[in-house]
């Protein structure tokens, strides 16, 4: 086009142009503020839509989720602390004399991994304090993690549409193991150089590949060269890109969910009820960072973690008594001790060493599988094909919040077997016998737990059924005209009976006709009736929340007593302790 | 929402009102029927209950000081950390009580850098909690799932592309393209496994012991003569040869060696006793379990006990397994004295030492 198509406004496209014109500058002072580099950002990529909308995006409280948070944080610290000790660290096992500021270590032949790590303890102004940082952070990351998977199980938040979000949390946690596993090994210190010679020994137990796996991992026979620079590429690269990849995915599906809440008035399963981004969780998620990080670094200060240059150099010869790893490996130490040594034997001239293979090798993918897969199940035994967005109380899913307890006791018991030498000595035990006994209770506490945990959730949930229907006890002693005397109960106000009644009651799936009408077996039939057998044993002894026509019956005189009993049939008790309560509660004069 | 300030209201109610017609025993139903509902209904979010620091300006003032307070210690902790960074000795360290003795200087950096980051968040928190606004807001959810005409044109665009692009008229592109996908990682891994390490081949069972190595100590590397191993004492032992080895570590973690010396009456199997020289007996120091050096010798039992895992040998019964999780024995090696009466090794290891592996025993 010439450039007399400016004046003319025959041209369509230079009408355009025209229209197009200046943008008009902001009036209200708020449009002015968004001008400068906002303003020039957004004219770029149109960010002021989205992040408009995230600023007021509402977050509900609870102590509880604050956990993940802790676990977010303390990732980023180690991402920080982490990034500070590469550029120090040096990732070799070539063999050099130390001649450093640390005396006791003079001269001693160890490797440059080794050196640098102890360089950075106390040449580097500050490298100890960054040091112990990362390594507090890390255990942290894995405590707060561990705790928030335990938050999420036990309220129910796994449930739709959050599988995927489960599962996605399930493969964080393994790797954060591994993780932790790689990143402590890297100074090749004795404690961790002892730990990895086990874990050659772990990776031999593999059926038929065993020797391949681990003179590919070692490049040749242990120690060999090449598992310190493979380990940090493992530590810096690879597993921290998958976790960050994961850790983003992760949140990102808890903005698309929003977050779930706990019940409550007002708190519905359509609704979120909380605080906006803007101000108040900017403040207080970005000021709870700095309050993790101040925590971290006040323990890194004060208390020493990992004293390598106490350990020395790797040598394959020495070892010292009490050697155990990292807290979160433990379960996996303690499994490796409780196995009998009668799983290993000889077959058509191989060796099958299970006593190894099961606790090394099996038992993390086995564990974090069951956990990955138990969403799937819960929801084939109840059938629920909801969204779940509010929160159950664990007492409010006796069976299921046993099952996460009996799991839990059993991780107990192998995280205690990895202390069974240290028990030995502090308690002045045989360790023969803790051995024993923890063996045998791997077996027997887990469905021991399971019963009593969902025995106190019964009673809680009954509790909670006494206390909507007979009110609080006032401890007013009430002396009636006739001489009798009798406490006071207090009916409880609506908003704190809606957090006792709120819950849907359960109900057991009941099997249909096997067979239909010409008697043929329905294909579904061996699936159906597994499907009614865990729907009972989840459901059946479950308790229900009062409902207003029980409440009603509850404050009626007379035949009180008689219609209680008919609606606690279910309970299958009488309970004769409630008499008093079942009365009007009496006019105060 | 009206009546939480009389929530005796409804309780009392119902009560009078539904009492005698809403449940018994010979009516036997537990939901409501007599104009009772079925569930308890949502009395909505509780009444605000305002914070001092809303009612009063004296409150919000205080705590506007306050927030400034913690704040300016913040800032004040990372000038102590400055200083300190550059002021203290990172050499010394000293007595804390509580904490025992410490490097000062380790000590100080870490409390001034929580102190300025404490001040910080907890500045915020705080702030958070008394000044900003703390009614809550309610936002509404969808369901997660996409509508049916989305979902529709989800599948119609998928299978329009498929058929623009003839997927399904031209098989032979179908199929090869499914090779040419899936094929190339092959060309990424198998560099990457093929270079990882060598095949073990022999290298897993046999070690540097062979006839008429001495045996040292570990680590000073002096040879041992039997005269100086008394009853009761042991030894950490390495082969003399490791002097020459290029591979230090990687032969000593096969080829470590116990030594210790019992009263041969003591001894029980006749092999132990050939096998060793004058109730000295030599066993393989690396634990058939998982690998962990047995470090541990109970003189009074003569049990070894492997740190790791808490497999325990008898030493008396060639070191078999009389607790833990190992399987197979210690592997003895045979020994003898030479003509300087200097301990020697009278064969190689008849057994692969260490962990256990699937071709073990074929070897």
């Amino acid at each position: 086009m010439s450039s007399n198509g400016r004046s003319g406004s025959a041209d369509p496209i230079d009408r355009l142009r025209k229209d197009d014109a200046t943008p008009e500058a902001p009036t209200a002072p708020a449009l002015k503020a968004v001008g400068g580099v906002a303003g020039w950002l957004d004219d770029r990529t149109g960010a002021a839509k989205p992040v408009g909308y995230l600023m007021k995006k509402v977050f509900p409280e609870h102590w509880s989720f604050m956990l993940g948070e802790v676990a977010m944080y303390s990732m980023i610290i180690c991402l920080l602390s982490g990034t500070f000790l590469t550029f120090w660290f040096v990732p070799s096992a070539g063999q050099v004399v130390y001649d450093g500021s640390y005396l006791p270590l003079r001269g001693i032949t160890m490797s440059e991994a080794f050196r640098s790590t102890v360089d950075i303890s106390f040449d580097i102004r500050g490298g100890l304090l960054i040091r112990q940082i990362h390594h507090w952070a890390a255990l942290m990351f894995i405590v707060a993690l561990s705790v928030h998977m335990l938050r999420v199980f036990f309220t129910g938040a796994f449930r739709k549409p959050r599988e995927i979000n489960w599962v996605i949390g399930c493969i964080l946690s393994m790797l954060a193991l591994v993780e932790g596993f790689a990143g402590y090994s890297l100074p090749d210190d004795l404690l961790s150089g002892t730990g990895l010679r086990a874990a050659e020994g772990f990776m031999r137990s593999v059926p038929v590949l065993g020797s391949y796996l681990s003179f590919a991992l070692f490049d040749g026979p242990f120690p060999g060269e090449a598992i310190i620079p493979r380990l940090f590429s493992i530590h810096v690269l690879l597993l921290p890109a998958i976790l960050v990849g994961l850790f983003t995915a992760h949140i990102g599906l808890v903005f698309v969910h929003k977050h779930t809440q706990f019940p409550g008035p007002g708190r519905t399963n359509d609704n979120v009820v909380g605080f906006p981004v803007m101000p108040v969780y900017a403040a207080k998620a970005g000021g709870f960072f700095f309050i993790v990080f101040g925590v971290i670094s006040l323990i890194s200060g004060l208390v020493t973690i990992n004293p390598i240059w106490a350990y020395g150099p790797y040598d394959p010869s020495p070892v010292t008594a009490g050697s155990q790893p990292d807290w979160y490996m433990g379960f996996a130490d303690g499994a490796l001790r409780l196995l009998p040594g009668w799983l290993e034997f000889t077959a058509f001239g191989f060796t099958f060493s299970f006593n190894v293979m099961i606790g090394a090798i099996l038992l993390i993918p086995v564990m974090y599988g069951l956990m990955a897969v138990y969403p799937f199940l819960e929801r084939w035994v109840t059938g629920d094909t909801r969204e779940h967005h509010l929160l159950d109380r664990p007492r409010n899913n006796p069976t299921r919040t046993g099952l996460g307890m009996a799991a839990l006791t059993a991780y107990g018991v192998l995280m205690f077997a990895a202390g069974n030498d240290l028990m030995a000595i502090k308690l002045h035990l045989s360790i023969n016998d803790i051995t024993h006994i923890l063996r045998a209770a791997f077996f027997i506490a887990p469905p021991l737990v399971f019963w009593v945990t969902k025995r106190i959730c019964l009673s809680l949930q009954r509790k909670d059924r006494d206390l909507v229907l007979h009110g609080r006890e006032t401890g007013r002693i009430i002396r009636t005209a006739d001489g009798k005397f009798f406490e006071q109960h207090e009916p409880l106000d609506e908003f704190t009976r809606w957090n006792l009644v709120q819950h849907d009651p359960h109900e057991v799936l009941t099997l249909e006709r096997a067979t239909d009408e010409h008697g043929v077996v329905s294909p579904t039939a061996r699936k159906d009736k597994a499907r009614s057998a865990l729907s009972r044993f989840y459901f059946s002894d479950s308790i229900n929340p009062v409902t207003p026509a029980e409440l009603a019956a509850a404050h009626h005189d007379g035949h009180g007593h008689e219609s209680i009993g008919a609606i606690e049939a279910s309970d299958d008790e009488t309970r004769p302790a409630l008499e008093s309560a079942r009365r009007e509660p009496p006019k105060r004069p | 929402m009206s009546e939480h300030d009389t929530p005796h209201g409804e309780v009392v109610g119902t009560g009078d009102g539904y009492g005698s017609t809403a449940v018994r025993l010979d009516q036997g139903h537990v939901e409501g029927t007599g104009g009772l509902p079925a569930r308890f209904e949502d009395p909505g979010l509780p009444p605000h209950v305002a914070r001092m620091a809303d009612l009063d300006e004296k409150g919000a003032k205080r705590a506007e000081k306050q927030v400034a307070a913690l704040f300016g210690l913040s800032s004040l902790g990372t000038i102590l950390f400055i200083v300190a960074y550059f002021a203290i000795d990172p050499e010394k360290s000293g007595f804390i009580p509580g904490i025992g003795n410490a490097s000062i200087y380790n000590v100080v950096l870490g409390i001034t850098m929580a102190l300025a980051l404490l001040g910080c968040g907890v500045g915020a928190v705080h702030w958070a909690k008394t000044l900003m606004p703390d009614s809550e807001s309610v936002e509404y959810r969808h369901t997660q799932r996409a509508s049916d005409e989305d979902r529709q044109r989800v599948v119609t665009n998928l299978m329009d592309g498929g058929e623009k692009a003839q997927l399904g008229r031209r098989p032979l592109i179908k199929f090869s393209l499914a090779g040419a996908l899936a094929l190339p990682p092959l060309a990424i891994l198998l560099p990457l496994v093929g270079g990882l390490g060598p095949l073990p081949k022999d290298q897993l069972s046999t070690t540097m012991w062979k006839k008429g190595d001495r045996l040292v100590r570990d680590p000073e590397r002096t040879p041992i003569r039997a005269d100086q191993v008394t009853i009761g004492s042991v030894f950490h032992v390495l082969p003399e040869s490791i002097k020459d080895s290029e591979h230090v570590l990687e032969d000593k973690a096969k080829a470590a060696v116990l030594l210790m010396r019992l009263n041969p009456e003591d001894i029980k199997p006749q092999k132990e006793r050939d096998w060793g020289h004058e109730g000295i007996v030599a066993y393989s120091k690396i634990c058939t379990h998982v690998g962990c050096p047995v470090g541990l010798y109970e003189q009074q039992t003569h049990h070894l006990l492997c740190p790791c895992h808490q497999s325990t040998f008898d030493v008396t019964q060639d070191c078999k397994v009389i607790f833990g999780p190992a399987k197979r024995p210690l592997p003895q090696l045979k020994i003898t004295v030479d003509s300087e009466g200097y301990l020697v090794a009278d064969a190689p290891f008849r057994e692969a030492v260490g962990p256990s592996f699937w071709e073990r025993g074929s070897a």
